[in-house]
């Protein structure tokens, strides 16, 4: 039977959620899936995704005990992996890590890819994908030996269906470094959550008039599980807060539940990265603001007033809840 | 000491604010503003410092693209590539095509010190091309880099990845660089370049000439529709509280995220 190798992603030792959705994805194919874990642990990948229907676990070593991340050797073992596991299919998380991982792979096979897929459909190679700063959807087919898609984070909701796994492994075999080599991997501590893989996404734009002032969009964040905090690009520009948070179409494209627009007026480029946000709630004191013609709910309100009340519902609500 | 080749591939993409119309079921009414790519711009700007540290070198500007693409090499001139090669199609192309012919291009002009490009485009968002061009080169690639230096025989690069944490990447060159935001601030030019750009060389090449063969791997557009925007804006209204009480019950009771 064909099988679909998934491309799981870990963070801090834990499988990310959004493989979650990447695994119910292919189990509705009906295909047989694989996972494929490059050099984090195969028990935690074996534990974490048996729930989600995923039968088999590959073990990639690449660079030996302890090596250090490297996209072009990891990209190098993944395809090698592919070619003795027999996979032609391959799915992966449209990251940061798979926006480095994946194009390598489809240009070492010379196979197509489309990244931040929102529909992928397995047997008959086509996938749906938003094109022109989310102003179009593009039905695509992809023609070609392998075919190797990146889905957009949250684009399938997880379910669960359990089975129990195999766990087999593969090691790379060592060549040369091909001119590339990794010197180090620095971290400045940055937020735990990844923006494109919230849940909520509470963002601030202009209207927030100051860096320290996202302190009230961090506050409400912190009383909702899986929220993440964002911003417009004048924010960032600005020097508000860093590049990281901005959304839109020179930002992060995000996909959560529920996007909270805080001072933000709603330009294209703003939606072309949020727009297939499963709800939008805009708080905006221009009743002519664009954004209030483009969301599912929003109030003529000054931020000032009501984030610090939203505050106060959320911790009365999170306390009610224990 | 024989000349720096800088190329920089730069593409000619719809202006982020122009209404998209689809014509038929899978094309765009191209009668819009074209611009250069936003990332591309970073990728010049970059091109245009290295070539102030490695003289004598010189910038050269590629784009495969409709005849109409002679005004995104121009910006591209002005912003401070000295010449330009435009590779004239009728037709959009994947970046399996794309790459190919790129590399054709470059190849045929001379030899690359180093190639930049944006890390993404942002009308077709494929995200690949840079890597698909390095492969067809046989070089080393890197994309959403931050920071970038030349060293004697190599880039050292700064990639940004998520959660602020940056890969420290040494490649030899040539290398394929994905400029992403961070690396610079564009500089745009001054009227004064922006003349002096229409008198410098865009060479034109049909991609008929270059001999490419069709590739066995490919994407196509099946069908392209306008996305639907079904939603109805409700307003909540009342005092902050009354509207705060409302946000967080339908955070709850219809979003069931709290
Ligand atoms: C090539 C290109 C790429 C771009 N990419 C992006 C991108 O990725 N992301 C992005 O966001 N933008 C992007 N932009 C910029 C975009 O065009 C807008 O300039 C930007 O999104 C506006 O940000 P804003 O909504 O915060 O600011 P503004 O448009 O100035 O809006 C501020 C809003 O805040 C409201 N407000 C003010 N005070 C309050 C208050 N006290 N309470 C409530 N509301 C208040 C105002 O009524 C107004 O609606 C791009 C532009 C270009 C040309």
């Amino acid at each position: 039977m064909e099988k679909v190798a998934l491309l799981i992603e870990f963070k801090a030792g834990r499988v990310k959620k959004a493989n979650f959705g990447m695994a119910t994805l292919v189990r509705r194919s009906g295909k047989a899936m694989c996972a494929f874990v490059v050099n984090d642990s195969a028990a935690e990948a074996q534990a974490a995704l048996e729930p989600y229907g995923v039968q088999q676990v590959v073990a990639i070593r690449s660079g030996g005990p302890g090596a250090a991340w490297d996209p072009a050797r990891w990209a190098r073992a993944i395809a090698a992996a592919m070619d003795r596991f027999g996979i032609t299919q391959l799915v992966g998380l449209t990251t940061p890590q798979g926006r480095d991982l994946l194009p390598r792979i489809a240009a070492q096979l010379d196979a197509p890819l489309i990244m931040d897929c929102l529909e992928v459909d397995l047997d008959r190679q086509m996938v749906k994908t938003s094109r022109y700063s989310g102003k179009t959807v593009a039905t695509i087919r992809l023609s070609g030996r392998h075919f190797i898609y990146g889905l957009r984070g949250n684009a399938v909701e997880a379910q669960k269906a359990p089975v129990a796994a195999e766990r087999l492994s593969f090691d790379d075999t060592p060549g040369g470094d091909g001119g590339f080599e990794v010197l180090e991997t620095r971290s400045d501590g940055g937020e735990a959550l990844n923006l494109a893989e919230a849940d909520v996404i509470i963002s601030g734009g202009r209207g927030m008039k100051s860096g320290e002032n996202f302190r009230l969009l961090f506050d409400c964040a912190r009383l909702i599980n899986g929220a993440a905090v964002g911003a417009s690009r004048v924010a960032v520009d600005l020097g508000w807060v860093p590049y990281r948070m901005q959304v839109g179409q020179t930002g992060v494209k995000v996909n959560p539940k529920v996007y909270i627009a805080c001072g933000i007026s709603g330009s294209v480029q703003h939606f072309a990265g949020m727009k297939s946000s499963g709800m939008i709630i805009a708080l905006n004191t221009d009743p002519n603001a664009a954004i209030l013609a483009h969301c599912d709910y929003y109030a003529v309100a000054d931020l000032f007033d009501v984030l610090p009340e939203l505050k106060r519902q959320l911790t009365a609500s999170m306390s009610s809840a224990e | 000491m024989s000349l720096f080749k800088i190329y920089v591939c730069v593409k000619h993409v719809p202006d982020s604010a122009a209404t998209i119309t689809v014509l038929g079921s899978d094309r765009i009414d191209a009668n819009v503003t074209f611009l250069i790519n936003p990332y591309d711009e970073h990728a010049l700007t970059e091109a245009a410092r290295i070539r102030q540290q490695h003289a004598p070198a010189e910038v050269v500007a590629v784009c495969l693209g409709p005849s109409a693409a002679e005004n995104t090499l121009r910006s591209a001139m002005a912003m401070g590539a000295d010449r330009s090669i435009l590779v004239v199609t009728p037709q959009d192309h994947d970046s399996i095509f794309t790459a190919r012919a790129l590399k054709s291009a470059i190849a045929q002009d001379g030899e690359p010190g180093i190639i930049l490009t944006g890390k993404e485009a942002i009308d077709t968002e494929g995200m690949q091309t840079l890597f698909r061009l390095a492969a067809n080169f046989g070089l080393p690639a890197a994309t959403n880099v931050v920071k970038l230096q030349l060293q004697d025989a190599a880039a050292l690069v700064e990639c940004e990845k998520e959660s602020g944490a940056v890969d420290v990447i040494r490649m030899g060159l040539p290398c394929v660089v994905g400029a992403g935001k961070g690396l610079n601030t564009p500089r745009y030019p001054t009227f004064p370049e922006i003349v002096k750009s229409r008198k410098k060389e865009v060479k034109k090449i049909d991609v008929a000439a270059l001999g490419i063969a069709r590739p066995a791997s490919r994407v196509e557009i099946i069908e392209l529709k306008p996305a639907v925007e079904n939603r109805a804006p409700r307003a909540l209204t009342g005092s902050a509280a009354e509207i705060a009480r409302q946000i967080a019950a339908i955070l709850k009771e219809e979003a069931r995220v709290i």
